[in-house]
């Protein structure tokens, strides 16, 4: 098994900035992302975890520069896509495609199916249109939706349907990486699952690399090989998935396991809870020291005054914590 | 908790509700049965569209009428039947004896009404006394559901609250006037796993400590199993399975609850696929003639395709509605077997 990181990213920032008045004038930044690395390495999944407004999106968006990073370096097969230019970033954008959470909200109603998963096509290919068809077909089998119903608009298909034409419209151009945002959020449990095993076979098919954002831990601890928790902006430990679900060491990792329901009477009965108090801060307004001491039940005063430094405490298992090592 | 020997507080029998729309009759719920013991929690479970969120609106006839319409069934709570009372005598009992908590605070609290007016809004209909009473009243609520500085919180708008706040404010205003029912409407699904945590807990906490029943209806099976006394599992508009929460959890009877219960993906499931239900929920114009699981069902015979199972006790603790079940194997005596 090669290694071969596809995805380099290094301290990546996203500030929004907050104006105020007739002239706009900046007063302030919301810091979705707040200085993160990371790799994503090739035909594998990076699992990113976190509670909304922790800035999970803006990677994925910034990744694929759909937003401006405000600082720091996104390194994509080899080739840093701050320096390239309109053009350039053109002819890398069929390589790094994204899956919506919404699959109502992410298909055009007055496209048909066919128009939508052939409009990457379009856009950057010249095919025959018969040629183009053919791969619709294709591609429609390939996600389990029947071919014949390539000329229906998405409103005559399921939740789970219409996910499965946004996988097909984001492999239509053969990417490396996609970019997969809470892509079975807004589905029902037994849809979830036909949705993942799908993804997972794609993966297989098609040597696929995933960035998968999901609030849902377990489904996280299913599809991943490595797992980033965020919180505020930034990233708080990063493993490999059994070390990260049966060793966590970030008290907050601890506490969003924790947090996170079991579907069995018996363990939720006997299992800790640890309960946080309070609500996640405005990321405009972070507060001083590490980001999560305002709500973390294992704070000393160290936490509320410096920042920790990320560090690696085992092989591949980094952390962002002053009691940790 | 779990046997329901004494007068439950809430019966509801055969509920069916209709929306006529233009692309039809919807049969959003089909003959639902069941009973709601006093202080029991109860967790209904389903998909979307299964029906769950339909049958509880309409135990208080919350659903509009036209295009929707209560077409039969009964609601018995406390020797009155719901359905069929006076509007000013269930008005009574809307946010009285019967508390609502609906999933997105934001949009059932009023945006242009402090937070504290909203809850005494509520005593005032039920419980009118003199404001400085209200409004004392109002800060124990507060207090009661863990809101930080209440006397400060009362004089907020809702916007000033984050979700988890809200929401506890939802719960401070259905529990105002003591309610002997609580129904929560997908009460958590807004919310993050940590918020929702402290939700759960507290729920927990204030059942103990008011003794009410509680009606939740949610998807997250993991929060049933750690919140519920009995889950009722919904599909197409009707109940397939009725069972106290160790037995549903260790046995799933019907072929739905098993497939639920099997999509989960677990702490081994890495590297294996995931269990799944093949198809697509049933399309609701269509009155169950049927079963209406029977096209997703891996073990469906004729039967089930020709006729529509009812909800029949397997055991002296659990209704499944299926017609594999229809040849009961009870043997279990004592009743107090954990299923299989």
């Amino acid at each position: 098994m090669e290694s071969e990181v596809l995805v380099s990213v290094r301290d990546l920032k996203k500030h929004f900035p907050v104006t105020k008045g007739a002239l706009r004038r900046k007063v302030g930044a919301v810091r979705a992302v707040d200085g993160v690395s990371f790799d994503i390495v090739r035909g594998q999944t990076l699992g990113l975890v976190g509670e909304s407004g922790s800035g999970k999106s803006t990677i994925g968006r910034t990744l694929l520069r759909l937003e401006e990073p405000t600082d720091g370096t996104v390194v994509f097969d080899g080739g840093d896509l701050a320096d390239l230019s309109v053009g350039g970033l053109r002819k890398v954008r069929p390589r790094m495609q994204m899956v919506f959470q919404d699959p109502h909200a992410c298909l055009n109603p007055r496209m048909t199916v066919s128009s939508i998963i052939g409009e990457p096509l379009v856009e950057h290919l010249s095919m025959s249109s018969r040629e183009r068809n053919e791969r619709v077909e294709e591609l429609l089998s390939l996600v389990g939706l029947n071919p014949e119903h390539a000329n229906r608009y998405p409103h005559e298909f399921s939740g789970g349907q219409r996910q499965r034409i946004g996988i097909a419209r984001a492999i239509a151009l053969n990417p490396d990486l996609i970019v997969c945002d809470e892509p079975i959020a807004a589905l029902d449990v037994s849809i979830q699952a036909q949705v993942v095993n799908l993804m997972e076979e794609l993966q297989d098919l098609l040597g696929l690399t995933y960035l998968f954002i999901s609030h849902d831990l377990g489904m996280v601890r299913h599809i991943a090989d490595r797992v980033a928790v965020m919180y505020l902006g930034r990233i708080m430990e990063l493993a490999d998935v059994d070390a990260l679900y049966e060793n966590p060491l970030h008290p907050y990792t601890r506490a969003l396991q924790s947090s996170a329901p079991v579907p069995d009477p018996a363990a939720e009965a006997t299992r800790e809870k640890i309960v946080l108090v309070g609500d996640i801060p405005s990321p405009s307004a972070p507060p001083p020291g590490c980001v999560f001491s305002t709500r973390c039940p294992e704070a000393v005063d160290r936490c509320r005054t410096e920042v920790p430094v990320w560090r690696e405490v085992a092989p591949g298992h980094g952390v962002a914590c002053h009691l940790v090592g | 908790m779990t046997t329901s020997t004494a007068t439950p507080v809430l019966r509801v029998t055969d509920l069916t509700t209709r929306f006529n729309t233009q692309d039809g009759t919807v049969h959003a719920v089909n003959g639902v049965s069941f009973d709601l013991a006093d202080g029991e929690v109860l967790g209904v479970v389903g998909e979307s569209g299964s029906g769950k969120s339909v049958t509880m609106m309409s135990l208080l006839r919350l659903i509009p009428t036209p295009p929707g319409e209560i077409a039969a069934g009964e609601a018995i709570f406390e020797g009155d039947d719901l359905l069929s009372m006076d509007l000013g005598d269930l008005r009574e009992i809307r946010g009285g004896k019967v508390g609502f908590i609906f999933q997105d605070p934001m949009t059932s609290l009023n945006p242009v009404v402090t937070v504290g007016d909203q809850i005494m809004e509520s005593l005032t209909v039920h419980q009118p006394a003199r404001r400085r009473e209200m409004r004392a009243r109002a800060l124990e609520l507060l207090q009661l559901v863990g809101i930080p500085s209440p006397e400060d919180r009362l004089r907020c708008y809702p916007h000033e609250l984050s979700g988890g706040m809200r929401q506890r404010v939802m719960i401070a205003i259905a529990l105002a006037c003591n309610p002997t029912v609580l129904v929560a409407d997908e009460p958590t699904t807004a919310l993050d796993v940590t918020i929702q945590a402290q939700i759960l807990e507290l729920v927990k906490d204030l059942r103990v400590k008011l003794g009410m029943a509680v009606i939740w209806i949610t998807h997250d099976l993991g929060v049933v199993a750690g919140l519920v006394d009995r889950v009722l599992v919904m599909y197409g508009g009707q109940i397939v399975e009725d069972a106290p929460v160790d037995e549903f959890y260790a046995a799933p009877r019907h072929p739905y609850s098993q497939g639920l219960l099997a999509s989960l993906p677990s702490a081994t499931s890495r590297g294996e696929k995931l269990v799944n239900i093949k198809g697509q929920p049933p399309d609701m114009r269509q009155p169950p003639a049927s079963c209406s699981f029977a096209p997703r069902c891996p073990h469906a015979f004729d039967r089930c395709h020709q006729e529509n199972p009812v909800l029949t006790a397997v055991s002296a603790t659990r209704k499944v509605s299926c017609w594999l079940d229809e040849v009961p194997t009870i043997p279990d005596t004592e009743g107090a077997g954990h299923g299989v």
